[in-house]
């Protein structure tokens, strides 16, 4: 037990993580205040071109959906990290971490925001439609407050995976919480850092996976 | 290569050379097979594993012990909150300080069985709450014990409203096992970094790429399949 504490939870050796520790999670934190909105963003974009009128944006849509959610987000952050370099294209790690996140989670978002969209049948809109209101407000009025709702624990969900997923920039050097940790970790030997940044993921995330329990037991209600 | 001499085709070349390079590529293929190999057995380990796990979790959970609950949900709030990658790294580099020493393929098969197990288990749960209480206290009004119920009347409707969310999470986990690269377990992402840092030329992650394209676009097609065929049971489970 001793021992398990003195690896695990030092005292002295998280007093002297904190500092960095709490600049990591500073960067955690921005990562997330980029990639959450710049994926909603991509999202939305996406799934309103895969309901347009002409086919090739729509096929254009679905290929670019398929194509990143088949790719590991990792494996993406490898390329754009090393691989883009040799086309000249030097981008500063926050920049390759914002680049790969906004083509794995616009995908994952636009498919949420598309299924959403398509859970409102199309006699809706019509119905809108002919009372008058025009394509936009029969969107904006009847389709996207049902769809929204539809939608909303799809969405908790993956921002919640988005959030876990900032982790992989510590990969690339990016000096967010866990590449903090385990710098700490290598100069103190010492496991206590990543054990504490883990409690602090736990402690960011959990009212989100809360949150997400609540959704999952409402919609079996609802059912 | 022969590198054309007008502009364009030039810079074309260039890419070609760069990101395609079939002498490299062909270098490389062998042990980009090996990882493909490797990522899949782990991710089959995995997915087995962990939805075994979250599916006897739940299980217990359906008993209503309240401790016990209350562990549970402790555990799957755990697993689903802190990142995979952490987790991967908890246990291959710090609890060989306690002695306890996991390779890393065994460490990243724990790790994120661990965490699909998490998910798994709330999918099951949700799906067991969804049967109404009703047709638990039918069930055993007619005399079948608590197992029969569960096996009879609660599972067979259950058990197919997490058909699609079950099948969207394990396609999710199985994706990263591409975390395994970073305690050096030699899956597709390893090999193509480690062939990328020998040759200097993005090839090999190129390669790496398309072996993940592979492997994964007939899962993303399989998951949405799933998720039509199966769709409109449960909203909200993922």
């Amino acid at each position: 037990m001793e021992s398990l504490l003195s690896n695990f939870l030092n005292m002295k050796i998280l007093g002297e993580a904190a500092p960095y520790l709490m600049q990591g999670l500073m960067m955690t934190l921005l990562l997330c205040l980029i990639a959450i909105p710049l994926g909603l963003i991509g999202g939305l974009g996406l799934a309103l071109a895969s309901t347009s009128r002409r086919r090739s944006v729509r096929w254009a849509a679905i290929v670019y959906t398929d194509l990143f959610r088949a790719f590991p987000p990792l494996v993406l952050l490898m390329f754009v990290a090393y691989g883009l370099p040799f086309l000249g294209l030097k981008l500063s790690p926050i920049l390759s971490v914002s680049v790969a996140f906004l083509l794995n989670t616009s995908s994952y978002y636009g498919e949420i925001f598309r299924a959403g969209i398509e859970s409102i049948p199309k006699g809706q809109t019509e119905a809108a439609r002919s009372t008058g209101l025009s394509i936009w407000q029969a969107q904006r009025l009847i389709v996207m407050p049902q769809a929204i709702r539809n939608m909303t624990p799809d969405l908790i969900s993956n921002t919640l995976e988005v959030a876990k997923l900032t982790s992989i920039a510590s990969v690339v050097a990016l000096p967010e919480l866990l590449y903090a940790a385990r710098q700490v970790q290598s100069v103190s030997y010492n496991a206590t850092p990543v054990i504490a940044a883990g409690i602090i993921y736990l402690l960011l995330l959990w009212p989100l996976v809360r949150l997400l329990s609540r959704f999952e037991r409402r919609a079996v209600l609802i059912r | 290569m022969v590198w054309a001499k007008t502009g364009p085709s030039r810079a074309m070349n260039r890419l070609i050379d760069t990101f395609f390079n079939t002498a490299i590529m062909w270098q490389y293929l062998p042990k980009i097979l090996e990882g493909m190999v490797v990522t899949i057995w782990l991710a089959l380990l995995v997915v087995a594993s962990g939805i075994l796990l979250g599916f006897a979790l739940a299980l217990v959970r359906s008993l209503r012990w309240r401790a016990v609950n209350l562990l549970i949900v402790l555990y799957a709030d755990v697993f689903r909150a802190v990142p995979a990658l952490v987790i991967l790294i908890i246990i291959y580099f710090a609890l060989p300080s306690i002695g306890v020493r996991l390779s890393g393929f065994v460490s990243a098969w724990l790790g994120l069985a661990l965490v699909l197990s998490a998910f798994a288990e709330e999918i099951f749960w949700a799906g067991i709450l969804s049967v109404p209480h009703g047709q638990w206290e039918a069930a055993r009004a007619t005399g079948l014990s608590v197992a029969q119920a569960l096996r009879h009347v609660v599972l067979p409707q259950a058990l197919r409203i997490t058909i699609a969310p079950l099948t969207n999470r394990a396609i999710v986990i199985t994706k990263n096992t591409a975390l395994a690269s970073v305690v050096a377990v030699g899956e597709i992402l390893y090999q193509a970094q480690a062939g990328y840092s020998f040759s200097y030329n993005p090839s090999p992650l190129t390669l790496g790429a398309i072996a993940y394209l592979i492997l994964f676009i007939p899962l993303v097609w399989f998951g949405r399949w799933v998720e039509s065929r199966f769709a409109g049971k449960l909203v909200g489970v993922k």
